[in-house]
């Protein structure tokens, strides 16, 4: 094919056209993207900014709209949260420990490396079946706190754990090194060592997989947490209910009153999420600064 | 001196035990799930024939007349699924070449955090937000628009996935070495062909691993379609009408009061059990070729 000064002019200007349209392509996919968020929050805000008042935050839930509040479901919501960080941080962080600083690179590890990474993309409703079995039927927990808070820690555990590591990760070898070269045990040396200066990223990765939990209303549906409370939790083997569960039920009536209570209460439950987030950025950038040393 | 080196030595070694078995938890934790998925399906198909669960067209358990044919739910997860993964996946991978190849390192640090919002959002909020927002405005452009549908849930959901789709395809842009990019450059591409021709390609296993994952979470996916694509198990490829799908049958079992031992409860371990299987076999490929794209260029 020949070329001339005039036909090569045209092939660059179509050139530099299509490389225009494609990059306004580009940023109009990034737009939507965007503005479906933005318009989301606004959707919400607009809706539910005017249920949202003290009398929202303290009464529990009513047949009437006007009268609903999210008492139980907040106060669920904290309850479930506290158990399940006291049952999955420990164990994840242990499990962290082993894998980093203690396991062989084996076949086993390398199953158990396989087996985490796989539970993760597990559905979340499929451990609701598995706490549903075990933990509601076969152990008789029925659906209380204990059984809610169980199932949700056996779901965020992988995620936990898999932050766990990476926060274990970033303290230097020639830490451990020197601690060893002290006389240090292989323990003293994570106890003293190692933990303390990897604690603020494990902190902030298991506050966010705890915020991916706070909005989860899957599982807890499945093992049978009910929609309707109108008391407090008092014991572990209560009843209980959380917010997007109550956001799930206000939303499927068909009374428009209901769906600005549902609002409202998926207003605290964006408040509530933003400010773990908010903790967790804090305590990454303080982590950050006092790893460079 | 002698006894403290040998207690700590016999604390060390059940400290080990004590993490060694945390660690274990999680093989304990898939062998459960596996186990109750196992027993209470064996237990369903004592019941029900598997002819009838695999070509049966229809799916009425909760009805007095019982069918028990998996693929309406099927259709209806395929429907979200297939609406969900048309969105995410242009979005999430024209978003990925913008951030890698276009944009400005300070517009990408705005841009990416804000993305990864779109992946904390609850899930129940996205319900709410495809039922009461995204189809009343779909119905001023398409009248006859059910009030639940499988487009506005499969839609959102999609919105949903992008960040997920978005981060993995650049991962795999990135994985892309610069000399590729730089020798297409130097034969007198533009930058548009570098994208298309040289970096898309060499990313492409990454691209496909993105694919599947993005379809195994659109299966798994529950409040949103449990709340905005309706409860009417249909054999249907359209996505208009109220549907039904495999885990939003799952909540609307679980919100009934289904006694234990009953066939009704052991429907939602049958379906349960479809979810998994389908969902792993993902899972598994995605991480496959993941793995394929990381060790091509070393």
């Amino acid at each position: 094919m020949k070329l001339d000064a005039p036909a090569m002019r045209r092939v660059l200007a179509r050139r530099a056209w299509a490389d225009r349209l494609f990059r306004g392509c580009a940023v109009l996919m990034l737009l939507i993207a965007v503005g479906t968020l933005a318009a989301l929050l606004i959707d919400v805000l607009i809706d539910g900014a005017g249920r949202l008042n003290w009398q929202f935050l303290t009464s529990y839930p009513s047949r009437k709209p006007e009268q609903a509040g999210a008492l139980s479901s907040i106060v669920g919501t904290i309850y479930l949260m506290v158990l399940t960080a006291a049952f999955a941080f420990p164990i994840g962080v242990a499990a962290a420990i082993y894998l980093e600083e203690y396991a062989a690179r084996n076949w086993f590890s390398r199953i158990i490396e396989i087996n985490i990474a796989n539970l993760a993309g597990v559905p979340s409703v499929i451990y609701g079946l598995l706490g549903l079995e075990l933990f509601v039927r076969t152990m008789g927990f029925d659906r209380s706190l204990l059984a809610g808070s169980l199932t949700m820690a056996l779901l965020v555990l992988p995620i936990v754990i898999i932050s766990a590591r990476e926060a274990l990760r970033t303290v230097p070898p020639s830490i451990r090194e020197a601690s060893y070269a002290l006389g240090a045990s292989r323990w003293q040396t994570i106890r003293h060592q190692v933990i303390p200066l990897a604690f603020p990223g494990i902190l902030t990765g298991s506050i966010l997989a705890f915020s991916r939990a706070i909005g989860e209303a899957a599982p807890l549906i499945t093992i049978g947490a009910l929609t309707y409370i109108a008391f407090l939790p008092d014991s572990l083997l209560s009843p209980f209910t959380v917010l997007p569960i109550q956001i799930f039920n206000w939303v499927s009536r068909p009374q428009a009153g209901f769906h600005a209570t549902a609002a409202a209460a998926i207003l605290v439950l964006l408040i509530v999420l933003l400010l773990m987030n908010a903790v967790a950025v804090y305590l990454r950038q303080r982590y950050q600064k006092r790893l460079s040393f | 001196m002698r006894a403290g080196a040998r207690r700590r030595r016999v604390g060390e070694g059940v400290l080990h035990l004590i993490l060694f078995l945390c660690g274990s938890l999680s093989i304990l934790t898939t062998l459960g799930i596996v186990a109750v998925l196992i027993v209470e399906t064996v237990e369903f198909f004592r019941e029900v024939p598997l002819i009838d669960f695999f070509f049966d067209t229809q799916w009425t358990p909760l009805f007095a007349d019982k069918h028990f044919g998996i693929w309406p739910l099927l259709a209806g997860t395929f429907l979200t699924s297939a609406v969900a993964v048309a969105v995410a996946i242009p979005i999430g991978v024209l978003s990925a070449i913008y951030l890698s190849e276009y944009a400005a390192a300070g517009l990408r640090r705005a841009l990416k955090p804000t993305l990864e919002v779109l992946a904390g959002v609850p899930t129940v909020v996205y319900g709410y937000f495809a039922l009461l927002f995204v189809t009343p405005l779909l119905q001023r452009v398409i009248p006859n628009l059910s009030g639940f549908n499988a487009l506005s849930a499969g839609i959102v959901m999609g919105i949903m996935i992008i960040p997920m789709v978005s981060s993995l395809s650049e991962d795999a842009m990135y994985a892309v070495p610069s000399s590729l990019r730089e020798a297409a450059y130097a034969l007198g591409a533009s930058k548009l062909q570098v994208c298309l021709r040289v970096v898309l390609p060499a990313a492409f296993s990454g691209i496909a691993a993105a694919f599947l994952l993005a379809v195994s979470r659109a299966i798994g996916e529950t409040m949103i379609v449990a709340i905005a694509a309706g409860q009417q198990p249909r054999l249907t490829l359209n996505p208009l009408v109220p549907v039904e799908t495999m885990t939003a049958y799952i909540v609307q079992v679980s919100l009934g009061d289904t006694p234990t031992g009953t066939l009704e409860y052991r429907t939602i371990f049958a379906v349960g059990m479809m979810l998994f299987l389908s969902t792993l076999g993902l899972n598994l490929i995605s991480q496959w070729l993941r793995e394929r794209y990381r060790e091509q260029y070393q």
